[in-house]
């Protein structure tokens, strides 16, 4: 089977000696929707510094759709498609130009650099400012523009390396529909995000990644399968006695008594809470997660 | 990537390196021409008009060619420097760098995009100075060859200098402290044979020299060196810093980390 992404014993040791990466090993499916985890620090970023070619490997071996990047670069480029972190378009040029020259650079043609350039644009409402300086974007403008021109050479794999950091909730939801739409119609998604509740809503495959080692690579399914226990906020409809429990359960009282924090261990039901407070006469008018419970994961495994 | 998508690459970065400096023409192509200008109203005419002939031609006739290729030298140099360099501090590099691009096109593209401002400004200034003087082309071929090599040089010059470049400050050190020095002992306002035979020697040692007279020889006829020397040593020096800049971009030096 030939992989979109096959990355084998990838070590990086930058100038001074910090280990970045001590001997990663991954594979991401064709069409797969892929999430990176990691801390800050922990090589999410130099592992995609290597694939795109922005940072030089110490060891180890990098495929692209069968492509080794040290061998086939040209060709293991053309399939990849990203968009970094940081702002990196000359801020002086305007925004069409700053996507068909990134095409040029592809060797499309002008025409055809063109027609995809307004396509994309529109797509990502950037249309109207394509004759605006690159500089005078909003950084929500930016990022789309970035992903605009990540898309132009219609790549196999899109690169997204924290995309919605500092995007408003409402552009960060439209940015997942349509890059969401991307993955249906074929594109290979790779995404490091630090919202996690995002990576478990949109990606089927994770891997973490914890001080240059992946500690845990796997569905996203599978994954939370492991989860040992929620925990969950009952909001009530009037307040308990303040010594109120259930044997069996751990429970936590707000000050004003009428919320209930109950952790629920796998396995047990939480029929017993409804029905503890039914016996007192009172009922829940909305039940959630405590935190989404990637997260939880996410915290027990870097801490090992 | 294919012949015709290399050569489209190429002229993406030959394009944007033009648009840029065409853009900005305030600060790259105005300041030369009023530089110029005044070198030609207060040396060659004022001044120039007292000093008399020099290697029997009239004093502003000798340092037109000089002048010319003093302008093709600074600008080739520094629209490379600056540009690649810019690109570099505001990450706009890794554009190029995520592409197929080939690092021997983003040399050849940043190079050329530094001869084409080396020769615009040229031609601005050849223009300026007809307004003063009349000149005559002893030899096209060779006054084309060498202003085009000159530029090719220097602009090799002005990438390996980005690529060192930590700051704005190393960009702007060697031409004050070398290039500029450099240009102004390397015989646009005399001929060598003015110094004493020391400094003549020590004068040989300058690769301005060199360009400056085979260039004044392509326009006037006239030398204080071999020009055909003047041609293998320009010739040596693209070769190496072709080789240096492009062993440096496969390096990542300064790029990547």
């Amino acid at each position: 089977m030939t992989y979109a992404i096959e990355i084998s014993d990838l070590k990086k040791r930058y100038e001074g000696g910090f280990e970045a990466l001590k001997g990663i090993s991954l594979n991401v499916e064709k069409g797969d929707f892929f999430a990176l985890l990691g801390p800050n620090g922990a090589g999410k970023s130099t592992t995609i510094g290597i694939l795109c070619s922005l940072v030089n490997k110490t060891s180890g071996k990098v495929s692209i759709f069968g492509a080794d990047i040290d061998k086939d670069f040209a060709k293991a480029k053309q399939y990849l498609g990203v968009v970094p972190q940081e702002f990196n378009f000359n801020v002086f040029e305007t925004v069409f130009n700053v996507v068909v020259t990134q095409a040029g650079f592809y060797g499309i043609s002008n025409r055809v650099a063109e027609e995809r350039a307004e396509k994309y644009l529109k797509q990502l409402d950037l249309w109207d400012k394509r004759n605006d300086q690159s500089r005078m974007l909003s950084g929500g403008m930016k990022r789309r523009l970035m992903i605009a021109r990540a898309l132009v050479h219609e790549p196999e794999v899109l690169i997204l390396d924290e995309p919605t950091a500092g995007v408003d909730i409402e552009l960060r939801r439209s940015m997942w529909e349509f890059i969401k739409n991307l993955n249906e119609q074929g594109t290979t998604i790779i995404l490091t995000t630090h919202y996690l509740e995002e990576a478990e809503q949109l990606c089927r495959n994770i891997a973490i990644i914890n001080s240059g080692q992946i500690v845990e690579n796997t569905s996203v399914k599978a994954l939370l399968k492991t989860l040992n226990q929620e925990t969950f906020i009952l909001d009530l409809d009037q307040s308990v006695s303040d010594d109120w429990h259930v044997d069996g359960y751990t429970t936590k009282l707000s000050k004003d008594l009428s919320t209930i924090e109950v952790e629920v261990i796998k396995g047990q039901s939480i029929n017993h809470i409804f029905k503890a407070l039914d016996e007192i006469g009172v009922n829940v008018i909305s039940m959630r997660n405590k935190s989404n419970r990637l997260e939880e994961l996410f915290v027990k495994l870097i801490k090992g | 990537m294919s012949n015709s998508e290399i050569f489209i690459a190429f002229y993406t970065i030959l394009r944007r390196e033009i648009r840029r400096f065409t853009r900005i023409w305030p600060q790259t192509l105005l300041p030369p021409a009023i530089t110029m200008s005044l070198y030609f109203a207060i040396f060659g005419n004022l001044i120039g008009s007292r000093i008399g002939q020099m290697g029997g031609f009239s004093y502003m006739q000798y340092i037109v060619p000089g002048l010319i290729m003093m302008s093709v030298i600074t600008n080739s140099y520094s629209n490379v420097s600056s540009s690649f360099f810019s690109a570099k501090f505001q990450h706009s590099i890794q554009e190029l760098l995520v592409s197929p691009t080939p690092n021997w096109v983003i040399l050849v593209g940043y190079v050329l995009g530094g001869v084409a401002r080396g020769l615009f400004v040229g031609g601005i200034v050849t223009i300026l100075s007809l307004f003063f003087t009349h000149l005559h082309l002893q030899n096209l071929f060779l006054t084309i060859a060498v202003v085009c090599l000159t530029a090719i040089m220097f602009s090799l010059g002005g990438f390996v200098n980005a690529i060192y470049a930590r700051n704005f400050d190393d960009v702007s050190i060697v031409p004050t402290f070398i290039l500029t020095p450099l240009t102004y002992l390397g015989g646009v306002f005399y001929s060598i044979d003015l110094l004493p035979s020391f400094w003549q020697h020590v004068s040989l040692l300058n690769p301005v020299l060199y360009m400056v007279n085979a260039f004044r020889y392509g326009i006037l006829g006239v030398s204080d060196i071999n020009v055909y020397m003047a041609l293998v040593i320009v010739g040596i020096f693209i070769v190496v810093l072709f080789t240096f800049g492009l062993h440096l971009l496969n390096k990542g030096k300064g790029i990547r980390s």
